[in-house]
């Protein structure tokens, strides 16, 4: 007997996940699949920040957008989320970077997000272990950092209470046209197949504009308060800008267990998930020019994962123009934990036909196609 | 610091030692790195009077002309022929790169411990773990020790503790009569075995030995005050000061496995020359198969002339090797362990202790992997040393794979092997 | 006769053999190394360094194995 549904998901992870419980809660008969563990992928290797990003309008737009929907959702989150919202601390390095912070700061504020700006004393009083000859910062308290897999297990859990199906640990084989089939034989009939294979995403539906791109994670035993916002160096953006060099930049965060997560690294063509030495080194030697006293502290785990990587940095969400029935919800780089609850909103607003609260059109899919929009 | 060796042998128990020495003697340049202050591992750690064969070995080891490096802690292996290690100790912290042409693993092993009510009380520890704390200096004089779980580590330590004066309650072994016999008669083979047994029995005479008996609660309010042991459909109270309790050994397996070389039955996978599936490691001792001091250094010994060229050597010290296998086979049949004991837990009792996490929580998953990301167990600074062989155990979870750090290391450690590699790839393309 | 070796635990002076290990020392001078991450009372398990019950701050380090560092004269060890 063949199950239908309304909505098939690939993937449990955050996005994944954020899509069912969208589908499940406006009455879709919402299936997902997944072949690990719940939030087991990707979104178990990412650090957890959900913050708000300027890097093109519409970035902002849906990372502004996510960022209050995880705000509106803190209360009901269970403790195990270890959502904080204890806010982003850009880190301005020198008086070009302060000339950054500036400009950052107006383009937050006429967008509506709080943000205020750090002298350099100010800036050592709210983070005692960075290096006091920086110049200063960009404090947005509004941003917060989560325990991703935690929050991706919440997401799920709500979603079947609304109706949603998990078949796990199950993968699908192929899907198109209405059919989705897995691994075991399983046939679901699927009224739209909703692509959130995140780095894996290519291989169900070929042709996509993802690549895959490795990051380096460090954690360390408990240190409280060492760390108290979530730091992150303005050359980040060049870091993740760059779309071809492998690349470091400063950027740390405070766990809820008094942990701090150190990272980042970002290189394209490294398929393995073994441990790269060399990146490693480089990104821990970048992360004590900004906070010194980091390499006193143990480490106990070095992890990897892969980011899904689009050619101009943003999601693919909405429609596939070479097939009505194959929808995407994939291509998040860095911020799939931040903007998992935005692409749920939009991917579930376009399949109903409901209003969205910010437009879709920059992440279709189809800008890469040049194929004219079905919905 | 930056060393070269000919041979490295990691571990400096008995198995290290043996493989250490007989490189050096043969006239290879060796080092033996070990992250306890003084040599010996557990077995031969310092503190007790040593038996007459560690103190030989001890002896053969200081005149060898061993680079000893005792207190570093190997945490990573980032490139072929090169480990990192970082030194233990308050205060100072430095990183090594020990770069080696052939090396030997005698990592040795860890107690296992099972979760029971109250067993993350105070003065609950293992038997090594009890009698490591002795030998580096706790009182046990007059103090009443109970000694429980499996494995004839229990035996030593009960004797040990006699030794010392102290009051040793009882000596509670889960496996029953029956399990015991074939040892027993394989004991017989060995003749040393069987004198060390017979001396250890008449060391413990003082303890009452009970087969078929576990611990089910430890109980105390800030530290331990009583444990309640069960045997068949009895239980009773035992007043104590210390609960020493550990169901036998289970191998490091976290060097081997980082530097890929082949696992079978859950131990290295090693042919009769000590050699793993990996060129130039070998491996020796407990991580081949547990199988006590004599098993370690025959395996040494083999693993050292083997690493220093001497093949023809070897090869004859290999052929004690099938008795040697025998043994190692009797001992861990004879500490299976009893199905009974994966109830011991309560739903409220802490599996995982870094993060106390606790077995209600783990039910639900299905993996160790998934049990570690969505319950924090295994996540802690033991890596899961402690609750991935509890878990196995209740569970039947596997390990997932290892990634460096093999133990935490400082950042700043962590960043130096990443100057190794860059440096050695500097060195290749300049050569 | 080997001199004995003073430390302080928790800020009382506390004086030992040599080769004495600072876990022991700990458990001497009163009866936990650590509190866990749900407030219960800790002390060494495993006596070799896996565990990690054994952690105390030296010298203002915090997450330090006591069972395998020995005392040494004038250490400051802190209890959690």
């Amino acid at each position: 007997m063949t199950e239908v549904f309304d909505v098939v998901v690939a993937g449990a992870g955050i996005v994944g996940a954020a899509c069912a419980l969208e589908c499940a809660q406006r009455d879709l008969r919402t299936a997902v699949v997944e072949q690990g563990s719940v939030g087991g992928g990707t979104t178990a290797a990412g650090m957890g920040h959900i913050v708000v990003m300027d890097d093109s309008p519409a970035q902002m737009a849906l990372t502004r957008y996510s960022q209050q929907l995880w705000r509106a959702l803190a209360d009901r989150l269970p403790g195990d989320v270890e959502f904080d919202p204890c806010g982003t601390i850009w880190v301005a390095a020198d008086e070009e970077e302060m000339d950054e912070v500036r400009r950052k700061h107006a383009a937050y504020t006429a967008a509506g997000v709080p943000a205020e700006i750090l002298d350099a004393e100010a800036l050592a009083e709210a983070e005692p272990h960075l290096r006091r000859s920086l110049t200063g910062g960009l404090l947005v308290p509004e941003d917060a950092v989560l325990y991703p897999p935690g929050a991706a297990a919440w997401l799920m859990r709500e979603a079947a209470r609304a109706g949603a199906r998990l078949y796990s640990p199950r993968t699908v084989v192929a899907a198109g046209k209405g059919t989705v089939r897995l691994d075991d034989g399983t046939a679901l009939q699927a009224g739209h197949f909703v692509n959130a294979a995140g780095a894996e995403a290519a291989r169900l539906t070929p042709g996509l504009p993802i690549r895959k791109r490795k990051g380096h994670l460090v954690v360390t035993d408990r240190y409280p308060g060492f760390v108290r916002h979530q730091l992150v160096e303005l050359g980040y953006l060049k870091s993740a800008h760059s779309v071809t060099a492998d690349s470091v930049a400063f950027n740390v965060q405070p766990r809820r267990t008094g942990q701090i997560i150190l990272g980042s690294s970002r290189q394209f063509d490294a398929d393995d998930s073994a441990v790269d030495h060399c990146i490693l080194a480089a990104m821990i030697e970048r992360a004590r020019v900004y906070m010194p006293e980091i390499g006193d502290l143990q480490g106990i785990r070095i992890w990897t994962g892969f980011r899904a990587a689009t050619p101009d940095k943003l999601p693919l969400i909405g429609p596939w123009p070479d097939d009505e029935t194959v929808w995407l919800a994939a291509g998040h780089e860095g911020l799939g934990i931040t903007t998992s609850l935005g692409t749920a909103k939009l991917l579930a607003d376009a399949l109903t036909g409901s209003k969205s609260a910010i437009s879709i059109d920059p992440y279709r899919p189809q800008r890469f196609t040049g194929a004219v929009a079905h919905a | 610091m930056n060393a070269r060796f000919d041979v490295l042998v990691v571990g400096a128990g008995p198995a290290g030692i043996a493989a250490a020495v007989r490189a050096s003697e043969s006239g290879t340049r060796v080092g033996l790195v070990d992250d306890n202050p003084t040599p010996g591992g557990q077995i031969w750690r310092r503190g007790a009077p040593q038996p007459a064969s560690a103190r030989g070995w001890l002896t053969r080891l200081e005149a060898s002309g061993v680079q000893r490096l005792q207190g570093w802690r190997v945490f990573d292996a980032p490139q072929p022929g090169l480990l990192v290690a970082e030194r233990s100790g308050a205060g100072d912290s430095e990183c090594a790169e020990l770069h080696f042409e052939k090396l030997v693993l005698a990592t040795g092993a860890r107690e296992r411990f099972l979760p029971f009510p109250g067993w993350t009380l105070p003065n609950v520890m293992g038997a090594g773990g009890l009698d490591a704390l002795v030998r580096g200096g706790l009182p046990i004089t007059g103090k009443r020790v109970l000694v429980a779980g499996t494995g004839p580590l229990l035996l030593a330590v009960a004797a040990e503790l006699v030794e010392r004066g102290a009051d040793v309650a009882g000596l509670c072994e889960q496996a029953d009569l029956r399990q015991l016999i074939p040892l027993g008669l394989e004991l017989f083979r060995h003749p040393g075995k069987l004198l060390q047994g017979v001396r250890l029995r008449r060391a413990s005479r003082k303890a009452q030995v009970l087969t078929g008996c576990w611990p089910v609660e430890a109980k105390g309010r800030n530290k331990l005050e009583a444990v309640v042991v069960q045997r068949e459909a009895r239980r009773w109270e035992i007043a104590c000061d210390y609960l020493a309790c550990g169901f036998h050994l289970v191998p490091n397996l976290e060097l081997p496995m980082l530097l890929g070389c082949r696992i079978e039955n859950g131990f290295v996978g090693i042919d009769d020359a000590q050699q793993t599936s990996v060129a130039d490691i070998y491996c020796a001792g407990e991580p081949t198969g547990i199988g006590g001091v004599e098993s370690a250094l025959l395996e040494g010994e083999i693993a050292g002339l083997g690493a220093a060229g001497r093949q023809r050597e070897a090869r004859r010290l290999s052929r004690k090797r099938p008795a040697m296998q025998r043994f190692v086979r009797a001992l861990e049949r004879s500490c299976a362990l009893n199905p009974e004991l994966r109830k011991l837990p309560h739903e409220d009792t802490f599996v995982c202790r870094c993060e106390d996490v606790p077995l209600r929580a783990l039910r639900e998953h299905h993996s160790w992997r998934e049990a570690k990301l969505l319950t924090r167990c295994g996540m802690g600074p033991c890596q899961g040393r402690i609750c991935g062989a509890a878990t196995t155990f209740l569970f039947g979870w596997e390990p997932d794979s290892v990634r460096p750090p093999l133990l935490p290391a400082r950042i700043a450690s962590l960043r130096a092997c990443g100057a190794a590699v860059e440096l050695a790839q500097h060195n290749k393309e300049t050569r | 006769m080997p001199e004995t070796i003073s430390l302080n635990i928790d800020g009382e002076e506390l004086r030992v053999e040599p080769g004495t290990t600072v876990a022991a020392a700990v458990l001497l001078a009163g009866s936990r190394t650590r509190t866990s991450v749900t407030g219960e009372p800790r002390a060494p398990l495993c006596g070799m360094g896996i565990c990690y019950e054994c952690r105390v701050t030296i010298n203002s380090i915090p997450h330090q194995k006591s069972c395998q560092i020995l005392c040494e004269p004038g250490m400051d060890v802190r209890t959690a």
